[in-house]
């Protein structure tokens, strides 16, 4: 078990009181899967295991996640494919595209084990959740063997590594989870709540400020100037100088390292006020109608996430580009917002005014190598105001229409039905050379067991 | 409220705790239980003892977040019945143990074979005379990758 824990009543009590003071109602903690795209592909592909593992972007751009043999070699999260091409060739890099559909499912399953261990949960992203403790103390008198157990259950279960930091705040929460991951004696655990006072500053006065949750490479370099290096460092920053100096946002940091909890566990996700859609294209596209069928797609993705959040949007924006390095092309990108006659997620009127924005900033000639749509306005759909003057894609056929289309993809897969001018052709989908099998959601996909 | 189930640390028992999973609701194909006519006037008699229809989620998987399946080819399991092509459901979280059917990693594959595991021999056995048991040194590493729970067949028609 973990060194930082086991700590008696009384320990934890004069840590906590070291902390902060009014800290002694909050415990987070966060769950985060290792090398998480990485990590879902070698549980399917035993001959992944120990060897250097890269996956790619969408459209095999550039790095999205690395095996530690590969962060060893010293490639960075984000680097393009093409300038490492060579150093994978040398060492052997198995290269991947990313595979979402795998990725969501693993995610999934991650997400329910941890709902067995905390009613209030934050899916903070893909591969990462915040697990609000409080109360937990009867059943877990310890919280590192909770988080232990955590380990433990998600790796048999699942077969991905995670680790787990505990802390009084998120953003100590966060750091303690980056404690975990880098320090191999803190055995994949580290909970700075029952760590004591002195041990808990030798690990801050060690971790540079960069890596404190909210700090940015940007506010990094300003703090760095300013002569705060480490996360110990600001948490001992005076408060008032941290909110004259870099606002109110980081004043609320130097409280949370302090132990006071200033940012709550968000469960439900706000529906969002902003639906965007966009993909760079497998190839370069010079034709109005391919764009067109490749906006009518995006379109079509997009509106279905304004009705699953139950929204509607009152206008839409459409934005394409060619592809700025490639220097010897000339260059052009554009975008325009259309209005709505009133607010709606009908799929086809959304379709037909993107369609309209997009004949108006089209420029032929040109080779096109991004495009996308966005929808703005967004409000809630049982609030929509009636109209006296005729309305566009709204009323109960319309509602039936789209009920009856998002229940069919999602019975029998996506596009079963789609827009007409989505087309059926496709050229400018993204590439995916180098995509894992969906082992998980597809009978053609499941793995292969040998009998013999 | 979700059961939680103390952990039972790595030293003494690599025992998993017994943790009833949540509720989930896959989407289903769902057989009704009882067939009966609408009847035009009376209410069926039978209308009263419907219950819920049966799924076959619920009769193959115990714990649907480790639950995955594989295909399987070849034919040294013919003898558990389990044939080419079936498809297996593979449970995670069961703690493999003598006499289990699992799924193996042996030479980066995953192989189908009996976990023979008694007074401290460790082997895998097929289910077919022609295929020879695997047998385990003391150094040697046997990794298992689940449980192997039920097999399905679909036939031709």
């Amino acid at each position: 078990m973990g060194r930082c824990g086991r700590g008696s009543i009384t320990l934890r009590c004069v840590a906590m009181a070291g902390i902060g003071a009014t800290a002694c109602n909050q415990i987070f903690a966060l769950v985060d899967v290792n090398n998480f795209y990485v990590s879902c592909e070698r549980v399917f592909n035993p001959a992944l295991e120990n060897q250097p593992v890269v996956v790619l972007s969408n459209n095999d751009g550039c790095a999205v996640a690395r095996s530690n043999q590969v962060k060893a070699l010293g490639i960075k999260m984000g680097t393009p494919w093409f300038k490492f091409k060579d150093l994978a060739k040398e060492h052997n890099i198995i290269v991947l595209s990313s595979n979402y559909t795998l990725y969501g499912d693993m995610s999934d399953r991650v997400m329910t084990i941890l709902r067995g261990y905390s009613p209030n949960v934050e899916i903070y992203s893909i591969d990462e959740s915040f697990l609000s403790l409080n109360g937990m103390s009867s059943l877990w008198p310890a919280t590192v063997d909770m988080g232990q157990s955590i380990r433990y259950r998600v790796r048999k279960w699942t077969g991905l590594p995670v680790c787990v930091g505990i802390g009084p705040s998120k953003t100590l929460a966060k750091l303690a989870n980056h404690l975990a991951k880098t320090r191999p004696e803190m055995e994949g655990v580290c909970d700075l709540v029952s760590m004591p006072q002195a041990e808990l500053d030798a690990y801050l006065s060690t971790t540079e400020v960069g890596e404190v949750w909210g700090v940015g490479r940007r506010i990094g370099a300003h703090l760095d100037a300013a002569g705060i290096k480490t996360a110990k460092a600001l948490r001992d920053a005076p408060l008032s100088w941290l909110r004259a100096k870099f606002g109110v946002v980081m004043e609320r940091t130097g409280n949370e390292l302090r132990g006071t909890s200033c940012l709550a566990l968000e469960e439900i996700a706000a529906p969002r006020k902003q639906i965007v859609s966009s993909r760079s294209f497998g190839q370069l596209v010079h034709t109005l109608a391919v764009l067109s069928e490749s906006v009518t797609s995006y379109m079509t993705s997009a509106a279905e996430k304004l009705r699953r959040q139950r929204s509607v949007c009152e206008a839409v924006q459409v934005f394409i580009a060619t592809n700025p390095f490639r220097e010897q092309d000339a260059q052009y990108s554009n975008s325009i917002t259309v209005p709505l006659p009133n607010p709606s997620c009908d799929t086809r009127l959304l379709v037909r005014a993107a369609l309209f924005g997009l004949k108006k900033i089209y420029r032929p000639g040109l080779a096109y190598k991004k495009a996308g749509v966005m929808l703005t306005g967004i409000g809630d759909a049982a609030v929509i105001q009636r109209s006296l003057l005729v309305q566009h894609g709204v009323g109960e056929k319309s509602e039936k229409l789209m009920e009856v289309m998002d229940a069919l993809n999602r019975r029998f897969g996506r596009n079963t039905i789609a827009i007409a001018s989505a087309g059926t052709n496709r050229a400018w989908r993204m590439r995916r050379e180098c995509m894992s099998p969906c082992y998980t959601t597809s009978w053609n996909d499941v793995p292969i067991v040998h009998a013999r | 409220m979700p059961t939680i189930i103390p952990f039972i640390p790595r030293s003494t028992s690599t025992a998993l705790p017994r943790l009833q999973p949540a509720a989930t609701a896959p989407v289903v194909f769902r057989l009704p239980l009882l067939q009966h006519r609408i009847s035009a006037g009376f209410p069926s008699p039978a209308d009263e003892y419907i219950e819920k229809s049966l799924d076959l989620n619920t009769y193959l998987v115990r714990n649907k977040t480790a639950t995955f399946f594989f295909r399987v080819i070849g034919d040294s399991m013919t003898g558990a019945n389990i044939h080419d092509g079936d498809m297996l459901v593979v449970d995670r979280s069961i703690e493999p143990k003598h006499r289990h059917i699992v799924l193996a990693v042996i030479n980066n594959e995953y192989t189908v074979k009996r976990l023979y595991h008694q007074d401290g021999v460790i082997e895998l056995h097929a289910e077919n005379a022609a295929y020879p048991p695997i047998r385990f040194g003391e150094h040697d590493e046997l990794q298992v990758w689940g449980v192997v729970v039920g097999a399905v067949s679909r036939f031709a028609v």
